[in-house]
């Protein structure tokens, strides 16, 4: 058995067979060496400069068990000057997973997604010059995700429960490299968030949300769409220094169901 | 057609005879070793289930009754049951009267299209689960274990088993309905030879797996098995382990590791960090030497860890 993969990879390499040629020059680019790079660019950032940048991060296991789940953590901190991020996975039916806009808070986002299968997923962070930096890694999933109704859906309990929002702050120990304290935010938010792919159930889904300080400062700007997952959970961090007191959290669905709630520090 | 392609066309057909000569016995060189009297356990690899492997990670056991055969577990696939089968009739004479599934996950119940429907039995919410659940888990096997799955279709048990004792021949047996690693774990101790079949509530040398855990209902089960104070417990996945004093190692090891797992993700949970972090967390000695830690701690932190940040959110405001 072993000597036959050995004897196929053989021929492979020697005749180049086309799944193992270099993909055409225009695609090249992409290190994550994606088929659908090139719509992803038409469609996301036509007529714009985009580079790819490591300095922005996308952490996701390289294996996703639960396609409904899946975790992902965006950082561009690395960047100066970020004001806009977008999220998105080149072959998910909806392609945008959330764009989130940091004010006082840093570039980073923590988030769980719905993927429908394997796909790249991506951060692009605009700087002030209007130039797209792109990180991202490739998920592997059986999939599913996309097409399968909200357990919400099934239930009375999120009617109930619609919008509620429960969340808490931490002032973190300084970390290798930080200088000070910075604060964790991490909240919840009730809401079923389907994506409309699954029969008979309509897209219901958080559209904005406002993080803001105390002093009515804004911290983050948070617009999900369909591909976050149910009850969505998002983590944040806000820079040392920053004595913004309790945080203020609003928004709404695209039913136009209000989000209202604070966290107290 | 030049000389070198003509050799590179034989040896692709030659590659494709051997694939399909592979594919059609799958060999999991299944050897069972006797255990107590008339009692057969045939171990599986502390693996993730891969093509090498054929999804045999698993263990399987039969007891040779003197009225017929007692088989817990099926195994994986419909090749793996017919070789289980072939592999009892090379050691007895005496027929099947009984196979029974421990819980509904499909390295244990997939074996069952080799034994005669009306033999297969479980506890009812296993028979549920199987009936639901059984096609998305075989979809899944043909994925991570390829050519070995051949053939593999869902049998549903058809059998309820009620708690209880049973005999057959000269074993007095004992059902037990548990819960913790299922929502319904099925465990057969067996009062002649003093053998606990544990199913998936004990693993041995090998990470448990917690895709539908109640990690405090799991404790409360081990602690019954260890009332029971067998002789030898086979467990799910891993060697068997014997009584020493008061000790069963594999049931200390398998405790041990749901409360350290317990814990770590209470603690992760109290200090903010997102599922991420978690997963990437440093492991510890006393678990690094389980067998497939790392991909099985990620994916218990994706089963079990939306419900310990909850704990850890405070509870809602509303304006
Ligand atoms: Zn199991």
């Amino acid at each position: 058995m072993r000597l036959m993969a050995i004897a196929l990879l053989l021929i492979c390499v020697t005749q180049g067979m086309p799944a193992h040629a270099a993909p055409p020059a225009k695609a090249a680019k992409d290190p994550l060496q994606s088929a659908r790079w090139e719509d992803m660019r038409q469609l996301l950032f036509k007529r714009q400069r985009v580079v790819f940048d490591e300095r922005v991060k996308v952490v996701a296991p390289l294996t996703a068990e639960n396609a409904l789940n899946v975790p992902i953590r965006v950082d561009a901190s690395a960047l100066p000057g970020v004001r806009k991020v977008v999220v998105f996975a080149d072959n998910n039916p909806i392609t945008e997973i959330l764009r989130f806009y940091p004010g006082l808070s840093q570039p980073n986002l923590g988030f769980r997604a719905k993927l429908q299968q394997s796909t790249p997923v991506r951060a692009a962070a605009q700087t002030a010059d209007g130039v797209w930096h792109l990180g991202g890694v490739w998920v592997a999933t059986a999939g599913g995700g996309c097409t399968a109704a909200s357990f919400g859906s099934a239930s009375l309990e999120w009617q109930r429960r619609l919008n509620e929002v429960s969340g808490r702050l931490w002032s973190r120990e300084p970390e290798a490299g930080a200088a000070a304290n910075q604060q964790r935010l991490r909240l919840r938010i009730i809401h079923p968030m389907d994506t409309g792919l699954a029969d008979g159930i309509p897209a219901f889904f958080i559209e904005e949300l406002k993080l803001t300080d105390a002093h009515g400062q804004l911290l983050m700007r948070i617009e999900s769409l369909e591909p976050v997952s149910e009850n969505p959970v998002f983590t944040l961090d806000i820079p040392a220094g920053h004595e913004g007191g309790r945080v203020e959290v609003s928004g709404r669905d695209n039913n136009g169901n209000l989000i209202k709630s604070w966290i107290e520090p | 057609m030049n000389r070198l392609s003509l050799w590179m066309l034989r040896l692709i057909l030659l590659a494709v005879l051997a694939t399909t000569a592979t594919a059609a016995d799958f060999d999991y060189a299944l050897k069972p070793r006797q255990i107590a009297e008339g009692t057969w356990v045939l171990l599986g690899r502390n693996e993730d289930f891969t093509f090498t492997n054929g999804g045999n990670i698993v263990n399987t056991a039969f007891v040779v009754t003197g009225a017929g055969v007692l088989v817990i577990d099926t195994g994986p696939s419909r090749l793996y049951g017919e070789q289980l089968r072939r592999a009892i009739a090379a050691i007895t004479d005496e027929s099947i009267v009984k196979a029974l599934n421990t819980h509904h996950h499909p390295d244990h119940f997939l074996g069952n299209q080799a034994f005669p429907a009306q033999l297969i039995s479980a506890l009812p919410p296993a028979i549920r689960g199987i009936a639901t659940e059984g096609r998305g888990f075989t979809d899944n096997l043909y994925r991570l274990s390829g050519d070995a799955m051949k053939g593999t279709e869902v049998v549903v048990p058809s059998q309820p088993i009620e708690p209880g004792e049973f005999s057959i021949g000269g074993h007095r047996f004992e059902a037990f309905s548990l819960d913790g690693h299922t929502a319904s774990d099925l465990v057969i101790y067996d009062h002649t030879t003093g053998v606990l079949f544990a199913g998936d509530l004990v693993f041995n040398g090998r990470t448990p797996t917690t895709p539908h855990a109640r990690i405090g209902r799991w404790l409360a089960s081990l602690d019954r098995l260890d009332a029971l104070a067998p002789r030898i417990v086979v467990p799910g996945h891993g060697e068997i382990s014997e009584l020493v004093g008061s000790n069963i190692g594999a049931i200390s090891q398998t405790r041990n590791y749901l409360h350290w797992l317990e814990s770590t993700l209470l603690r992760a949970a109290q200090r903010g960090l997102d599922m991420t972090e978690v997963m990437t967390l440093p492991l510890p000695p006393e678990v690094r030497g389980l067998a497939v830690i790392e991909p099985e701690f990620r994916r218990s932190v994706g089963h079990l860890y939306p419900a310990a940040e909850q704990d850890a959110l405070a509870h809602p405001h509303q304006h």
